[in-house]
Protein backbone atom coordinates (compact mmCIF):
# COMPACT_ATOMS: atom_id res chain seq x y z
CA UNK A 1 0.00 0.00 0.00
CA UNK A 2 2.92 2.42 0.44
CA UNK A 3 3.98 2.07 -3.06
CA UNK A 4 0.88 3.38 -4.04
CA UNK A 5 0.72 6.46 -1.86
CA UNK A 6 4.53 6.79 -3.25
CA UNK A 7 3.25 6.38 -6.91
CA UNK A 8 0.72 9.07 -6.18
CA UNK A 9 2.72 11.75 -4.33
CA UNK A 10 5.51 11.24 -7.01
CA UNK A 11 2.99 11.99 -9.98
CA UNK A 12 1.46 15.19 -8.07
CA UNK A 13 5.30 16.65 -7.43
CA UNK A 14 5.74 16.48 -11.13
CA UNK A 15 2.14 17.57 -11.89
CA UNK A 16 2.72 20.69 -9.63
CA UNK A 17 6.73 21.04 -10.65
CA UNK A 18 5.21 21.53 -14.39
CA UNK A 19 3.36 24.34 -13.66
CA UNK A 20 5.70 25.92 -11.46
CA UNK A 21 8.18 25.87 -15.22
CA UNK A 22 5.29 26.30 -17.13
CA UNK A 23 3.23 29.53 -15.61
CA UNK A 24 3.33 33.19 -16.48
CA UNK A 25 2.84 34.00 -13.36
CA UNK A 26 6.02 34.58 -10.81
CA UNK A 27 3.71 34.24 -7.51
CA UNK A 28 2.17 31.32 -8.77
CA UNK A 29 5.33 29.69 -9.89
CA UNK A 30 6.22 30.03 -6.37
CA UNK A 31 3.09 28.47 -4.29
CA UNK A 32 3.70 25.76 -6.99
CA UNK A 33 7.41 25.31 -6.06
CA UNK A 34 6.24 25.00 -2.55
CA UNK A 35 3.57 22.12 -3.27
CA UNK A 36 6.17 20.53 -4.62
CA UNK A 37 8.17 20.67 -1.09
CA UNK A 38 5.39 19.79 1.30
CA UNK A 39 4.79 16.58 -1.46
CA UNK A 40 8.58 15.70 -0.73
CA UNK A 41 8.30 15.79 3.12
CA UNK A 42 5.13 13.91 3.05
CA UNK A 43 7.02 11.50 0.46
CA UNK A 44 9.85 11.57 3.37
CA UNK A 45 6.99 10.24 6.01
CA UNK A 46 6.02 7.55 3.61
CA UNK A 47 9.56 6.39 2.90
CA UNK A 48 10.29 5.90 6.58
CA UNK A 49 12.45 9.56 7.17
CA UNK A 50 10.65 11.30 9.87
CA UNK A 51 13.59 13.46 10.74
CA UNK A 52 13.73 14.59 7.54
CA UNK A 53 10.28 15.42 6.73
CA UNK A 54 10.74 17.49 9.72
CA UNK A 55 13.42 19.73 8.61
CA UNK A 56 12.06 19.39 5.03
CA UNK A 57 8.79 21.49 6.31
CA UNK A 58 11.22 23.91 7.86
CA UNK A 59 13.20 24.45 5.26
CA UNK A 60 10.61 24.50 3.06
CA UNK A 61 8.50 27.53 5.08
CA UNK A 62 12.02 29.77 5.20
CA UNK A 63 12.45 29.29 1.95
CA UNK A 64 9.08 30.22 0.44
CA UNK A 65 9.21 33.53 2.55
CA UNK A 66 12.71 34.16 0.68
CA UNK A 67 11.47 33.67 -2.82
CA UNK A 68 8.04 35.91 -1.95
CA UNK A 69 10.24 38.34 -0.75
CA UNK A 70 12.29 38.41 -4.30
CA UNK A 71 8.80 38.58 -6.38
CA UNK A 72 6.33 40.83 -4.36
CA UNK A 73 5.56 44.27 -5.49
CA UNK A 74 7.54 44.09 -9.33
CA UNK A 75 5.96 45.08 -11.57
CA UNK A 76 7.71 43.36 -14.89
CA UNK A 77 7.15 40.08 -13.77
CA UNK A 78 5.68 38.68 -16.79
CA UNK A 79 8.64 37.72 -19.47
CA UNK A 80 7.02 36.02 -21.79
CA UNK A 81 8.77 33.32 -24.52
CA UNK A 82 11.73 30.89 -24.19
CA UNK A 83 15.14 32.30 -25.47
CA UNK A 84 16.75 31.96 -29.02
CA UNK A 85 14.61 29.74 -31.04
CA UNK A 86 17.38 27.07 -32.39
CA UNK A 87 19.39 27.33 -28.75
CA UNK A 88 15.59 26.25 -27.06
CA UNK A 89 15.85 23.43 -30.11
CA UNK A 90 19.57 22.38 -28.92
CA UNK A 91 18.90 22.33 -25.42
CA UNK A 92 15.61 20.25 -25.15
CA UNK A 93 17.21 17.95 -27.57
CA UNK A 94 20.51 17.12 -25.17
CA UNK A 95 17.94 17.15 -22.01
CA UNK A 96 16.22 14.52 -23.86
CA UNK A 97 19.10 12.36 -24.77
CA UNK A 98 20.58 12.90 -21.50
CA UNK A 99 17.28 11.68 -19.80
CA UNK A 100 16.90 8.50 -22.25
CA UNK A 101 20.55 7.74 -21.45
CA UNK A 102 19.77 7.94 -17.49
CA UNK A 103 16.85 5.27 -17.97
CA UNK A 104 18.83 3.05 -19.21
CA UNK A 105 21.51 3.88 -16.01
CA UNK A 106 18.64 3.33 -13.59
CA UNK A 107 17.73 -0.10 -15.13
CA UNK A 108 20.62 -1.50 -13.91
CA UNK A 109 19.86 -0.57 -10.53
CA UNK A 110 17.88 -3.18 -8.02
CA UNK A 111 13.85 -2.77 -7.67
CA UNK A 112 12.46 -0.48 -5.23
CA UNK A 113 12.12 -1.68 -1.70
CA UNK A 114 14.89 -4.03 -1.55
CA UNK A 115 17.41 -2.57 0.51
CA UNK A 116 20.70 -2.35 -1.36
CA UNK A 117 22.72 -1.81 1.76
CA UNK A 118 22.06 -5.04 3.62
CA UNK A 119 23.58 -7.08 0.47
CA UNK A 120 27.00 -6.18 1.88
CA UNK A 121 27.26 -7.45 5.59
CA UNK A 122 29.96 -4.91 6.31
CA UNK A 123 28.43 -1.62 5.24
CA UNK A 124 29.07 1.41 7.33
CA UNK A 125 25.18 1.72 7.09
CA UNK A 126 24.78 -1.94 8.95
CA UNK A 127 27.64 -0.97 11.71
CA UNK A 128 25.30 2.30 12.72
CA UNK A 129 22.14 0.37 12.72
CA UNK A 130 23.99 -2.87 14.84
CA UNK A 131 25.84 -0.75 17.27
CA UNK A 132 24.62 2.99 16.82
CA UNK A 133 22.84 2.61 20.38
CA UNK A 134 25.47 0.64 21.77
CA UNK A 135 28.11 3.27 20.59
CA UNK A 136 26.84 6.36 21.04
CA UNK A 137 23.73 6.35 23.08
CA UNK A 138 21.68 7.96 21.18
CA UNK A 139 17.97 6.07 20.20
CA UNK A 140 17.78 7.93 17.09
CA UNK A 141 20.41 6.52 14.70
CA UNK A 142 20.38 9.58 12.15
CA UNK A 143 20.70 11.90 14.86
CA UNK A 144 23.91 9.37 16.02
CA UNK A 145 25.06 9.45 12.66
CA UNK A 146 25.48 13.28 11.70
CA UNK A 147 26.61 14.59 15.18
CA UNK A 148 28.92 11.50 16.31
CA UNK A 149 29.86 9.24 13.47
CA UNK A 150 30.26 12.06 11.04
CA UNK A 151 30.38 15.22 13.06
CA UNK A 152 33.09 16.55 10.98
CA UNK A 153 30.48 16.63 8.14
CA UNK A 154 28.16 18.50 10.21
CA UNK A 155 31.43 21.25 10.80
CA UNK A 156 31.46 21.41 7.27
CA UNK A 157 27.49 22.02 6.91
CA UNK A 158 27.87 24.55 9.46
CA UNK A 159 30.86 26.30 7.32
CA UNK A 160 29.10 25.99 4.73
CA UNK A 161 25.80 27.82 5.66
CA UNK A 162 27.55 30.29 7.35
CA UNK A 163 29.82 31.41 4.21
CA UNK A 164 26.62 31.36 2.16
CA UNK A 165 24.73 33.66 4.64
CA UNK A 166 27.53 36.18 4.74
CA UNK A 167 27.42 36.53 0.90
CA UNK A 168 23.75 36.97 0.64
CA UNK A 169 24.19 39.88 3.33
CA UNK A 170 27.23 41.70 1.55
CA UNK A 171 25.14 41.48 -1.17
CA UNK A 172 21.96 42.81 0.12
CA UNK A 173 23.96 45.49 1.77
CA UNK A 174 22.68 49.04 1.84
CA UNK A 175 24.99 52.54 1.13
CA UNK A 176 28.29 50.99 1.09
CA UNK A 177 29.59 54.26 0.35
CA UNK A 178 28.07 55.77 3.81
CA UNK A 179 29.45 53.06 5.37
CA UNK A 180 33.21 53.73 4.63
CA UNK A 181 32.84 57.88 4.75
CA UNK A 182 31.60 57.26 8.51
CA UNK A 183 34.83 55.12 9.18
CA UNK B 1 9.83 2.98 -11.81
CA UNK B 2 9.81 5.22 -8.97
CA UNK B 3 13.44 5.68 -10.32
CA UNK B 4 12.70 6.84 -13.17
CA UNK B 5 9.94 9.32 -12.50
CA UNK B 6 12.11 11.14 -9.74
CA UNK B 7 14.95 11.15 -12.59
CA UNK B 8 11.68 12.88 -14.82
CA UNK B 9 11.22 15.29 -11.71
CA UNK B 10 15.27 16.11 -12.19
CA UNK B 11 14.56 16.59 -16.21
CA UNK B 12 11.78 19.17 -15.59
CA UNK B 13 14.27 21.07 -13.37
CA UNK B 14 17.24 21.11 -15.59
CA UNK B 15 15.03 22.09 -18.36
CA UNK B 16 13.74 25.04 -16.36
CA UNK B 17 17.38 26.22 -15.54
CA UNK B 18 18.37 25.72 -19.10
CA UNK B 19 15.64 27.25 -21.09
CA UNK B 20 14.21 29.82 -18.95
CA UNK B 21 15.25 33.48 -18.94
CA UNK B 22 13.57 35.00 -15.54
CA UNK B 23 15.96 34.53 -13.28
CA UNK B 24 13.76 33.29 -10.34
CA UNK B 25 12.67 30.76 -12.46
CA UNK B 26 16.04 29.74 -12.88
CA UNK B 27 16.29 29.67 -9.01
CA UNK B 28 13.14 27.34 -8.99
CA UNK B 29 14.27 25.04 -11.60
CA UNK B 30 17.56 24.77 -9.29
CA UNK B 31 15.22 23.71 -6.30
CA UNK B 32 13.21 21.06 -8.25
CA UNK B 33 16.38 19.65 -8.96
CA UNK B 34 17.18 19.36 -5.50
CA UNK B 35 14.42 18.17 -4.43
CA UNK B 36 14.61 15.42 -6.90
CA UNK B 37 18.05 14.29 -5.63
CA UNK B 38 17.11 14.08 -2.57
CA UNK B 39 14.22 11.95 -2.89
CA UNK B 40 16.21 9.44 -5.23
CA UNK B 41 19.45 9.19 -2.34
CA UNK B 42 16.47 8.73 0.19
CA UNK B 43 14.67 6.19 -2.26
CA UNK B 44 18.19 4.32 -2.47
CA UNK B 45 17.83 3.92 1.74
CA UNK B 46 14.33 2.26 1.56
CA UNK B 47 13.51 -1.43 2.22
CA UNK B 48 9.65 -2.54 1.90
CA UNK B 49 8.11 -2.83 4.82
CA UNK B 50 11.36 -1.26 6.78
CA UNK B 51 10.77 1.18 10.01
CA UNK B 52 12.54 4.58 10.39
CA UNK B 53 15.85 3.72 12.21
CA UNK B 54 15.08 5.57 15.91
CA UNK B 55 15.08 2.15 18.26
CA UNK B 56 12.25 1.99 20.39
CA UNK B 57 12.11 -0.03 23.97
CA UNK B 58 10.47 -3.28 22.43
CA UNK B 59 14.35 -3.33 20.28
CA UNK B 60 16.62 -3.51 22.74
CA UNK B 61 18.11 -6.82 23.00
CA UNK B 62 20.84 -6.34 25.96
CA UNK B 63 21.30 -4.10 28.69
CA UNK B 64 24.93 -2.87 26.80
CA UNK B 65 22.54 -1.16 24.13
CA UNK B 66 22.45 -4.28 21.99
CA UNK B 67 19.35 -4.00 19.06
CA UNK B 68 17.46 -7.11 18.00
CA UNK B 69 18.31 -8.57 15.04
CA UNK B 70 14.71 -7.80 14.02
CA UNK B 71 15.29 -3.98 14.10
CA UNK B 72 18.72 -4.70 12.05
CA UNK B 73 17.12 -6.99 9.48
CA UNK B 74 14.08 -4.34 9.11
CA UNK B 75 15.49 -1.22 9.32
CA UNK B 76 15.70 1.51 6.86
CA UNK B 77 19.20 3.09 4.90
CA UNK B 78 20.02 5.82 8.07
CA UNK B 79 23.25 6.90 5.94
CA UNK B 80 21.43 8.80 3.11
CA UNK B 81 18.98 10.22 5.45
CA UNK B 82 21.96 11.93 7.42
CA UNK B 83 23.98 12.91 4.33
CA UNK B 84 20.69 14.15 2.68
CA UNK B 85 19.74 15.88 6.27
CA UNK B 86 22.83 18.20 5.43
CA UNK B 87 22.01 18.99 1.73
CA UNK B 88 18.54 20.31 2.91
CA UNK B 89 19.96 22.63 5.06
CA UNK B 90 22.55 24.35 2.67
CA UNK B 91 20.21 24.07 0.09
CA UNK B 92 18.24 26.86 2.00
CA UNK B 93 21.37 28.96 2.23
CA UNK B 94 22.12 28.80 -1.33
CA UNK B 95 18.87 29.94 -2.00
CA UNK B 96 19.28 32.68 0.21
CA UNK B 97 22.27 33.67 -2.10
CA UNK B 98 20.73 32.88 -5.16
CA UNK B 99 17.67 34.87 -4.58
CA UNK B 100 19.92 38.09 -3.21
CA UNK B 101 21.96 38.24 -6.18
CA UNK B 102 18.40 38.12 -8.11
CA UNK B 103 16.98 41.33 -6.19
CA UNK B 104 20.06 43.09 -6.04
CA UNK B 105 19.89 42.26 -10.30
CA UNK B 106 16.55 43.78 -10.19
CA UNK B 107 17.39 46.63 -8.14
CA UNK B 108 20.13 47.16 -10.93
CA UNK B 109 18.61 46.74 -14.16
CA UNK B 110 15.00 46.78 -13.03
CA UNK B 111 14.13 43.49 -14.80
CA UNK B 112 14.45 39.83 -14.33
CA UNK B 113 15.08 39.00 -17.84
CA UNK B 114 18.77 37.39 -18.15
CA UNK B 115 19.16 38.45 -22.41
CA UNK B 116 18.80 41.99 -21.11
CA UNK B 117 21.32 42.28 -18.63
CA UNK B 118 24.03 43.15 -21.15
CA UNK B 119 25.95 45.81 -19.20
CA UNK B 120 28.28 44.49 -17.74
CA UNK B 121 30.78 47.31 -15.65
CA UNK B 122 31.87 47.31 -12.34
Amino acid sequence: MAIFYIYILLLFMIIAAIIAVETKYLLGAVICIGAVGFGASIMFLFLRAPDIAITQIVVEVLGLIILIRACISRELTFISGPREFFGVVVSVVIIFVIFLAGIRVLETLPDFGTAIFAEAPEAASQTYIAEGLQKTGAANIVASVILDFRAYDTLGEATVLFTAIIGATVIMRRKPKKLLEDE
Amino acid sequence: MPYALCFLLFVIGLYCAVVKKNMVKIVIGIMVMEYAVNLFLIMLGYRLGGIAPIVGKEDVAGAGGQVTDLFVSSSVDPLPQALVLTAIVISLGSLALMISICIRTYEKYGTFDITEIRRLKG
